[in-house]
């Protein structure tokens, strides 16, 4: 069975990027454009993996992702952080919050793709 | 014994010697003889006894007379002597035995006037060896201000208690231009000896440094401690703090703090520019960061799948353009906001562009023995400019004019536009060709055997300028025009008020204050001299503030240490709001058009108040001054609670027999050169001269502290006189 990826992204300019991606690999995937939409879409989707940007309307990343962990339902999903901050100081903010990995822009889609599939556990 | 009774046992005795063994000798003669011998005695002596007691009183009044001379002369001689000289002892210092009486007497005489002048000799000794130490000890003091007063750093050195004992000339510009509010002086950054730094700076901050400074000592440490404070008006400044150590009593020994050296520097421009810098930084990465994501993902997208379908890849294309127009825009957008802040940081410092075209005039005259002229000067222009490399750059280029065309004659011309200076090298005739000047922009600089790496471009690039070559056609003359910032001085320069009253070296020091002692009540048994006073005058409307006469300028001045301070003043006019009468402008020389748009007096009261805290007030008539202040003082919701001298009562107490104690009679007695008077300030100046020639005199009356002087004022005839 195919994974399932939802994708938290404001910026319609890297969500296709990010979709296209991640339909030629394989995954099922569906796209939120904002923090609130994602919370409702882990809930009706239920995606195996979550990539979340952490600039987003309504509710910020960090707010998405300290949710979803308060949650023990999605102790399963794996989250992966994607910023357009990059500084220290954030990443350990949002590892600190339970994200799996976090990723700054701009990044290569090669290795984001190869994360992505380690934390699914494909080879 | 006095001299007196010993005077009259002498005379006794004297009797008694002239008379005893005669009527001893007769008595056991008179018992050896028999009954006969008696008879016939006393037949022959009882007809001779009258010329024998005229003979013995002829004898005793003569010896009484050489008694009463001797006495005259050694007893009281020698203690008209000892009087006087136990007056050469204390009271007068040149006084000397008058030389009479007897040899003896003499000569002891001698012997004491030889001893006294010894010890006069020994005294001015002394005494020129105290004045010549103390000169030394002032002109070291002197040396200390004029260095301070010249540095380029705010420097302000305080005791423990925070006491300013000096400050700079620059630390007075830079509070000043802290101060805010309505009036001259208010908002808190009030500087003058004596004054608590704490009105400036945090105390809390200050103590905090001190333990720093302390422990870093106690650890070996350099003793010196950093802070950054706010302002009340919300300015940085970062203070570094240097301790002021006593001498060590004993080797080892810790040397105990005395108080300290605070270094002020301004640093809210500093500040302000680096916050700018890192906004740009933070535009240029973090606001890229995005853009930059999205097209790396659609590019790798675009090359990793060639074969997608026509529709996918047009979007893709899309945003590739998309976003690198957004990049680009976002760069042109921070280089117009921030190309200020992104200006190298090569240390440039603000100069008056005349001093530079001076300095380029002496180098070219001196080096090249080119004659120089100059022409519009723009005398007001500051510039950003590193004026070594500036001046070289310059006389690089005349001696290369000189060299190649010959040139006679140099001028320099200095002019505004926008935010730029013109600097201007021009010289007569010869058309140069670009290629020339290109060659002579690229060379490394050298002149008269002096060489640097740096090319004129370098030099150019450094002040973030331009320089370029044109020609004046109709002229028949070129010049090369370098176009450089305009800087705006962080400070201006002394203001003329201030520089008409600050002759000689100003009093922005007084290291008496080392042993000042914090006392924020004023203490009414302190010395006159040793007490910090407020000497002030108000110019009024009128004479009677209970029918709507109102202040329309108040003057100050402060007394420390016995020490007029001519920079530390207050000085404000006051919009009374209402018309000024027009037969009292004459006399205060105010007229409506000065007070209308002043501060009005309930704001400044308060700032007034702030002046004269913790210090004594002094005005001439004060009972006049103070009526109108207590007036005002509800309004303005200060009080002004502390002792009032009047140096018109305190005249009168040290003159009692003179007339007249108006201000003019009383500067005139007391020898004061005034040239202008009748303004709030001057008169406020005279009246604290005044009070400081009066403090001696009082003193020989024998009044010392502020509270005789307080009740010897009340005493007076004038005081009993309702105004």
């Amino acid at each position: 069975m195919a994974h399932k990826i939802l994708i938290a992204d404001d910026e319609p300019n890297i969500v296709i990027s990010l979709e296209f991606l991640m339909k030629k690999e394989g995954f099922v995937v569906a796209v939120a454009g904002d923090g609130e939409e994602a919370l409702a879409k882990v809930a009706g989707f239920q995606p195996d993996l979550l990539l979340l940007d952490v600039m987003m309307p309504k509710k910020s990343g960090f707010e998405v992702c300290e949710a979803l962990r308060a949650d023990n339902a999605n102790a399963a999903l794996k989250i992966v952080m994607l910023t357009a901050k990059g500084r220290d100081t954030e990443v350990a903010k949002g590892l600190a919050l339970g994200a799996d990995a976090y990723v700054t822009k701009p990044f290569s889609t090669k290795d984001l793709v190869a994360k992505v599939k380690s934390m699914l556990g494909i080879v | 014994m006095k001299a007196k009774q010993r005077f009259v046992i002498a005379i006794v005795i004297l009797g008694l010697l002239m008379t005893g063994p005669f009527v001893v000798t007769s008595l056991l003669v008179w018992l050896d003889m028999k009954e006969s011998e008696r008879t016939m005695l006393t037949g022959l002596l009882l007809s001779r006894l009258p010329i024998g007691t005229m003979m013995t009183v002829f004898g005793f009044v003569v010896g009484v007379g050489i008694l009463h001379k001797l006495f005259k002369q050694y007893v009281e001689g020698l203690l008209r002597m000892s009087e006087t000289l136990r007056m050469m002892l204390s009271a007068n210092r040149n006084f000397r035995v008058a030389l009479d009486g007897p040899p003896e007497v003499q000569q002891l005489a001698r012997a004491a006037n030889d001893l006294a002048q010894q010890r006069d000799e020994l005294l001015d000794d002394v005494d020129a060896q105290i004045a010549r130490a103390k000169a030394s000890v002032e002109e070291e003091k002197n040396r200390l201000a004029a260095l301070m007063s010249e540095l380029a750093q705010a420097v302000v050195v305080c005791n423990l208690d925070g006491r300013i004992l000096l400050y700079n000339n620059r630390a007075r510009l830079q509070f000043k231009a802290l101060a805010q509010g309505p009036t001259s002086v208010a908002g808190g950054a009030l500087i003058g000896l004596g004054r608590s730094i704490f009105s400036i700076l945090e105390k809390s901050q200050v103590t905090h440094a001190l333990e720093v400074i302390s422990q870093r000592l106690a650890n070996g440490k350099s003793a010196m401690s950093n802070f950054i404070t706010t302002t009340r008006g919300g300015h940085l400044l970062r203070v570094q703090m240097v301790p002021v150590q006593a001498a060590a009593a004993a080797e080892g020994e810790e040397r105990a703090i005395t108080g300290y050296v605070l270094t002020v520097e301004n640093i809210t421009r500093s500040i302000e520019q680096e916050a700018r810098r890192d906004q740009v930084l933070h535009s240029l990465t973090e606001g890229s960061r995005a853009s930059l994501g999205n097209l790396r993902a659609a590019v790798t997208n675009l090359i990793d799948y060639p074969d997608m379908e026509a529709e996918l890849r047009e979007r893709f294309v899309r945003v590739v353009d998309e976003e690198a127009g957004r990049m680009s825009q976002r760069l042109d957008q921070t280089m117009a906001d921030f190309s200020d802040s992104l200006k190298t940081r090569w240390p440039l410092e603000d100069v008056l562009a005349i001093d530079i075209v001076a300095a380029a005039q002496r180098r070219v005259e001196d080096k090249l023995q080119l004659p120089s002229k100059t022409e519009e000067l723009n005398d007001a222009l500051w510039i950003k400019a590193d004026s070594f490399s500036l001046v070289f750059a310059m006389a690089f280029l005349a001696a290369r004019l000189q060299e190649h065309y010959e040139i006679r004659e140099l001028r320099f011309r200095l002019s505004e536009e926008g935010r730029f200076a013109y600097l201007d090298l021009i010289w007569a005739g010869h058309a140069m060709s670009s290629e020339t000047f290109y060659t002579w922009e690229m060379e490394p600089m050298h002149l008269a055997g002096e060489t640097t790496p740096l090319t004129l471009r370098d030099v150019v690039e450094r002040h973030g300028g331009e320089i370029w070559y044109q020609r004046e056609k109709a002229a028949h003359r070129a010049f090369f025009r370098f176009v450089l910032p305009v800087a705006t001085p962080e400070i201006e320069t002394v203001d003329v008020d201030d520089k008409a009253r600050a002759k000689g070296r100003p009093e922005y020091y007084d290291f008496d204050l080392f042993k000042f002692q914090e006392n924020s009540s004023i203490d009414l048994d302190r010395r006159l001299s040793d007490l910090v006073y407020t000497v002030f005058d108000t110019e009024t409307t009128g004479l009677e503030p209970s029918v709507g006469d109102e202040i329309i300028q108040i003057g100050a001045v402060r007394i420390v240490n016995n020490r007029l301070l001519r920079q530390e003043i207050f000085n404000q006019l006051v919009d009374p709001e209402r018309p000024l009468k027009p037969e009292s402008i004459p006399i205060h020389g105010i007229t409506d058009d000065m007070v209308r748009g002043q501060p009005t007096i309930d704001l400044v009261l308060p700032a007034f108040h702030e002046f004269c805290e913790d210090t004594v007030l002094i005005a001439h008539n004060a009972a006049f001054d103070m009526r109108f202040l207590e007036l005002k003082e509800a309004d303005a919701g200060v009080r002004f609670a502390q002792p009032v001298l009047d140096t018109l009562l305190l005249s009168a107490v040290a003159h009692p027999n003179q007339e007249s104690h108006k201000l003019d009679a009383i500067v005139e007695r007391l020898g004061i050169n005034i040239e202008t008077r009748h303004n709030a300030l001057d008169d406020s100046l005279a009246t604290a001269e005044v009070f400081l020639k009066l403090v001696p005199l009082l003193a020989d009356k024998g009044i010392i502290t502020l509270r005789q002087a307080l009740e010897a004022s009340e005493k007076t005839y004038y005081a009993r006189i309702k105004y």
